[in-house]
């Protein structure tokens, strides 16, 4: 059986009078992929910025592999809501990133990450600069640049928030075809219900502000899948709407 | 914006006519006026000569023109080079010390209100006729604007781009080099082509305060016998220098950025 990677318990933070988390309690085991499904402004980045180390939680525990996160301990490779690519670097320096800031010399940086052009749909595209990328390309380097640092696991941000609504659609597949390919663990930070459905295992959904866990859904699909809205998927899609729609009639975790 | 490819050489000389046109046309009518006024009002060439009465004499007078440039751009780049250091050194201090910008900004504002009329012969005073005084006085009208360009780029830098990095394990220095140095380009030639055309003046007038060479001083000299197309010879001569020197900053910038003018591109 697989084990638990990642455990939050009762983890909260308030910004001065602001009350954005109230108690997040969720898990995610190795090779499992976890969607935190929420409104707009309930504090979902909050979590992440938690785990990355920006900032501190007011209480609660962040366990990873059973021990307390410390700021020397970082298994996350992080993959922020726009791609914050950098402009002045070609795409190939800008997926080798991470790996530079470990440490890893330029050559052999660049040699990890060569063989993933491909499957990325980026071939060809090493030495162009991002300017002269498409949006849905730019994504696909972003989380190249995110998944060649090797941590144990991903954070995505709403990765393809800022895309227009086909793109988007290819990127969901496109991400869920490379799923069977790697087995990464993963947790995903989205609003959009159709998207976490067709990703996830499973899901957390939180209320509004301050933030908690109102239910944790199992999404039971096979893998892989194919369709954004089969009737299934659409069927466990509208139960989540309802709930989010209708908080107060929900309390059940 | 415009984004087609220019494939054709007419194509490009269109293009490029279409961008300097207007001002080949704006700086011709305004000189043509003035030939026109200075050749049929009756005015003396010793009130206003007129423009090619100015090119003609340039052109005669070109060795001692030369020989009193020559002294001004040295003035100029080396003075213009020592406030660049400077402007650095203080920009990354102020960005890793915050309070030392509260500290050292009204010093540096205070040294901009210093009317240059009074600060100039003053320094020549003090430091003599030589090089030095031209240096620092091109150093104090340019440090300014390139410390404030400098300090607004690191400011500019993507909060993103500052979260990833800092998610990766970066420390503060390195966050510096990776993304708040290359973030502060864009600001750092804008301020470039601002300051280098106060360098020239500033160079200029250093020398009018007192030099033994260069154009501030041979435009005084010319002034002082009463020859306006000699002042305005060296004018010309300082236009075109400074024009060279901002046409450099722009070619440097391109070279230095060619991600800058990709945004309006094709895209896959």
């Amino acid at each position: 059986m697989r084990g638990t990677r990642l455990e939050l318990r009762q983890v909260r933070r308030r910004f001065g009078e602001l009350d954005v988390l109230a108690d997040i309690s969720l898990s995610v085991r190795a090779g499992e992929f976890v969607s935190i499904l929420g409104p707009s402004g309930a504090g979902k980045s909050t979590i992440f910025k938690l785990l990355t180390g920006g900032l501190r939680a007011d209480g609660g525990e962040m366990l990873f592999d059973g021990k307390p996160l410390t700021d020397e301990t970082r298994p996350f490779a992080f993959m922020p809501q726009r791609d914050a690519l950098m402009p002045w670097r070609r795409i190939v320096d800008n997926t080798t990133l991470g790996l530079e800031v470990q440490g890893v010399a330029r050559e052999a940086a660049r040699q990890r990450v060569a063989p993933l052009f491909a499957e990325f749909g980026l071939e060809g595209f090493e030495q162009h600069y991002p300017a002269q990328l498409s949006g849905g390309m730019r994504q696909r380097a972003a989380l190249l640049r995110t998944v060649v640092q090797n941590r144990a696991m991903l954070l995505l941000d709403e990765p393809f928030g800022a895309l227009d609504a086909l793109t988007r659609s290819g990127m969901q597949r496109w991400l869920e075809d490379m799923w069977q390919h790697h087995s990464w663990t993963a947790l995903l930070i989205t609003h959009d219900v159709r998207e976490a459905v067709f990703l996830s295992d499973r899901i957390y959904v939180l209320t509004g502000r301050p933030a908690r866990v109102l239910r944790e859904v199992k999404v039971p699909l096979p893998r892989p899948r194919r369709e954004l809205a089969s009737p299934e998927a659409s069927a466990i899609e509208a139960d989540i709407l309802e709930t989010l729609l209708n908080p107060e009639e929900d309390q059940r975790t | 914006m415009k984004s087609f490819h220019m494939s054709t050489p007419s194509h490009a000389f269109a293009s490029s006519f279409g961008k300097i046109g207007p001002a080949l046309l704006s700086v011709g009518t305004l000189i043509l006026a003035w030939e026109l006024y200075a050749r049929f009002s009756g005015i003396s060439p010793t009130m206003l000569p007129a423009p090619s009465r100015v090119v003609t004499q340039a052109i005669q007078s070109w060795p001692a023109l030369l020989d009193n440039t020559l002294p001004t751009i040295s003035a100029t780049l080396l003075g213009f080079a020592c406030s660049l250091m400077a402007a650095f050194i203080f920009s990354v201090l102020i960005d890793f010390f915050k309070p030392l910008r509260r500290a050292l900004f009204p010093v540096f504002i205070i040294s901009q209100t210093l009317p240059l009329v009074a600060i100039a012969p003053l320094i020549v005073l003090w430091f003599g006729f030589g090089l030095t005084p031209k240096i620092m006085l091109v150093a104090l009208v340019t440090f300014f604007p390139m410390l404030v360009a400098l300090v607004q780029g690191y400011a500019a830098t993507d909060e993103d781009i500052e979260a990833l990095l800092a998610s990766m394990g970066a420390s503060p220095l390195r966050i510096f080099l990776l993304a708040r140095l290359p973030s502060s380009l864009p600001y750092f030639f804008a301020g470039l082509r601002i300051s280098i055309t106060y360098a020239v003046v500033g160079a200029i007038f250093a020398e009018y305060a007192g030099a033994a060479k260069g154009l501030g001083i041979y435009i005084l000299n010319a002034k002082n016998n009463f020859r306006p197309d000699l002042v305005l010879a060296a004018v010309l001569v300082s236009a075109t220098l400074t024009l060279v020197l901002f046409g450099t900053t722009v070619l440097i910038q391109r070279l230095a950025m060619p991600w800058d003018r990709l945004a309006g591109e094709h895209k896959p």
